[in-house]
């Protein structure tokens, strides 16, 4: 009878140590979808931010004898109508793209993590801050971001030049509308990790509430913010593009995927490569993204991990 | 319930007030001038009498009150009138929205786009839902078969690729390199014989095609899943147990209470559809609404944005309760009081 009891205890020295993030890790590595997620969107970010100094082309250097051209050496994704390297262009259009995903997302992040703690943590914020958030939900989105940027565009160009305006009122109008996702996910977790026996012993030992915030409650909230997080680069990328496919997003000349599309779209029975590039470029991301978003859920769940 | 949906009723007044509120102060904070878009060789009287005669110079609030009454009691009122041919009131003198660039009434072009935005739109969502409904039944019954894997990244990939991609690559291989179908979506034409009513279904098919993708994609996982919560259900295997076919099993017992979540998320997923068709419609120039709005936007016609925004708005708020609501009749155990 005291043979299997031994035979646990022999056991548990080789069974080592894990911390929870090699759990996830360990959990993520076996979520094929993921790990080429993974790879593609690490390819893409590496190509966006090096590539320029080893395919060393201006984007805006107009060369009107090589117009239209389809792909050589020299050009790699060919010509547009004026001559301009596709390849430079979708390199520069890149950064913008992601430029504007990373910090739209990091925007939506902090309003969606602090509306939703507020509102979780705080009994008497909740009725209010949910209500704000359903507000924003109800709201017309795509229509409201082009009414915002059409109006605000010109007043933003003078105030801090033509490119860092519109990019930052692009964040910005994207990031305030896409919190209320992330807000009401927190909400759940914040409202049931608030009631777990650490966060009353850390209150009864007169932690302050900011404390308790910071140390006990958000550490634990953290695998739905991340998620959401992966989530939100896709949704701001989308959106980005959709808006400067609509013709209201960056100015002609200051090159993103979105940009690069619409103008390609005029050109798609000469150069159809013009549309075909940066569509894959922006459809890749979102697809990479999405699936690291998914193997994240699968690996941050503790009732999917190791199964 | 009708308790429950009036107090819902009530309760989206409010909602609707402060995003109407929302919409007409940051139309109104918006540094944005009618007339600037007329010749510099009209004066600066010229100009404030132009401002005058479109009601700018009242105060905030008295402008926004009377867009309320105009859209909440005028526009409705007219609306009745057209139907049933009555006349209630003083019906010319009666204040309406009218747009700047045209001087002609909100709703009229808003009555006059709507049908070619139904058309396009709702059918692309009738579709969408026809695709998907089989596709989440199959892949949930066969979990993790051959068909399942590629629905999964077939919907991955609808979910992920923006429709003004698909409709590019659809215009690209479909009018461009076969040369089968117009690019162009044709609103003037009229369906009156066999040969037009080919032209018609020509011309829908891409737009329709690529929306249909899109929604197909979101809507077959959400099947998928929701028919997994209850295939393990003990009355499933009661229903086996006692020997009822498996067709009858899988399309009678779980796909009926598998639809309860499926019908709230399509009634959820109506107004995003609309704005989803603005895109479409910029890809395939349908003059529909979503193009109207793109127009008033480019055209900075204040008070045609602002009423195209809020009804999207209204769409929102109206389907979201209708949703609850499918959601209380379906499911019987859902109680709201």
């Amino acid at each position: 009878m005291a043979e299997p009891a031994t035979a646990v205890v022999a056991d548990a020295p080789l069974r080592e140590h894990r911390a929870l993030w090699t759990d996830v890790w360990l959990a993520f590595r076996k979520h094929t979808g993921a790990l080429v997620g993974v790879s593609v969107f690490a390819l893409i970010v590496v190509a966006v931010l090096f590539g320029p100094h080893l395919h060393a082309v201006d984007p805006q250097y107009l060369d009107l004898g090589a117009r239209n051209q389809g792909v050589s050496f020299a050009h790699p994704m060919g010509t547009d109508n004026l001559g301009r390297d596709m390849f430079a262009q979708m390199l520069a259009g890149g950064r913008v793209s992601l430029a504007v995903g990373f910090t739209a997302m990091l925007l939506a992040l902090v309003l969606g993590t602090f509306v939703g703690v507020l509102a979780g943590y705080f009994n008497r914020l909740d009725g209010p801050l949910m209500r704000l958030t359903d507000l924003f939900l109800a709201l017309p989105l795509l229509p409201l971001l082009l009414v915002i940027i059409m109006l605000f565009r010109d007043t933003l160009r003078a105030a801090f030049g033509p490119e860092s305006g519109i990019f930052l009122l692009i964040v910005f109008v994207i990031g305030v509308t896409s919190w209320m996702q992330t807000a009401r996910i927190v909400r759940g977790e914040v409202l049931a990790v608030r009631e777990r026996e650490f966060v009353t012993a850390a209150r009864s030992v007169g932690v302050r509430e900011r404390r308790i915030i910071t140390r006990h409650v958000l550490p634990n909230v953290l695998s739905p913010i991340m998620v959401s997080a992966t989530l939100g680069i896709a949704n701001a990328i989308i959106t980005e593009s959709a808006l400067s496919f609509l013709g209201l997003g960056f100015p002609p000349d200051f090159p993103t995927w979105g940009r690069l599309l619409f103008d390609g779209a005029n050109f798609i029975e000469i150069t159809p490569a013009r549309v075909i590039w940066p569509g894959l470029a922006i459809s890749l991301t979102v697809l990479s993204v999405n699936y690291i978003g998914d193997g994240l859920r699968d690996a941050l769940d503790p009732r999917l991990r190791g199964r | 319930m009708i308790r429950y949906i009036t107090r819902r009723l009530l309760f989206a007044v409010p909602t609707l007030l402060a995003i109407s509120f929302v919409l007409f102060a940051l139309l109104d904070l918006a540094p944005s001038d009618p007339t600037g878009q007329l010749p510099l060789t009209i004066g600066p009287e010229v100009r404030a009498q132009i401002r005058e005669s479109l009601g700018l110079d009242q105060p905030f609030a008295v402008r926004y009150v009377k867009w309320l009454e105009q859209f909440f009691v005028n526009e409705p009122l007219n609306v009745v009138e057209k139907i049933t041919g009555l006349e209630i009131g003083d019906s010319s003198g009666r204040l309406r929205v009218r747009s700047w660039a045209t001087r002609s009434p909100v709703v009229d072009l808003i009555v006059e786009r709507l049908p070619q935005t139904l058309w396009v739109v709702g059918l692309s969502y009738v579709v969408g839902i026809l695709i998907a409904l089989p596709i989440g039944v199959f892949s949930a019954y066969k979990q993790y078969s051959w068909f399942d894997q590629i629905g999964a990244f077939v919907s991955m990939v609808g979910f992920s690729v923006p429709t003004f991609f698909t409709g590019l690559l659809a215009i690209l291989l479909f009018s461009v390199t076969l040369n089968w179908l117009p690019s162009i979506y044709d609103t003037t034409h009229e369906v009156t014989d066999l040969g037009s009513l080919w032209t018609q279904l020509k011309q829908l098919f891409m737009p329709v095609l690529v929306l249909a993708f899109y929604n197909a994609a979101q809507l077959s996982r959400f099947m998928r899943s929701a028919m997994l919560d209850n295939l393990n259900l003990d009355y499933v295997r009661t229903a086996r147990a006692k020997g009822v076919r498996e067709r009858a099993v899988l399309l009678v017992h779980v796909l009926r209470n598998s639809m309860i979540p499926v019908v709230t998320m399509i009634a959820l997923g109506v107004p995003t559809i609309f704005g989803g068709a603005i895109i479409t419609e910029q890809i395939f120039r349908v003059n529909g609404l979503g193009q109207l709005l793109i127009v008033a936007i480019q055209g900075a016609d204040i008070p045609l944005v602002q009423t195209l925004t809020f009804i999207f708005a209204v769409l929102i708020v109206l389907f979201n309760l209708v949703a609850d609501v499918l959601y209380g009749l379906l499911d019987p155990r859902i109680r709201y009081d």
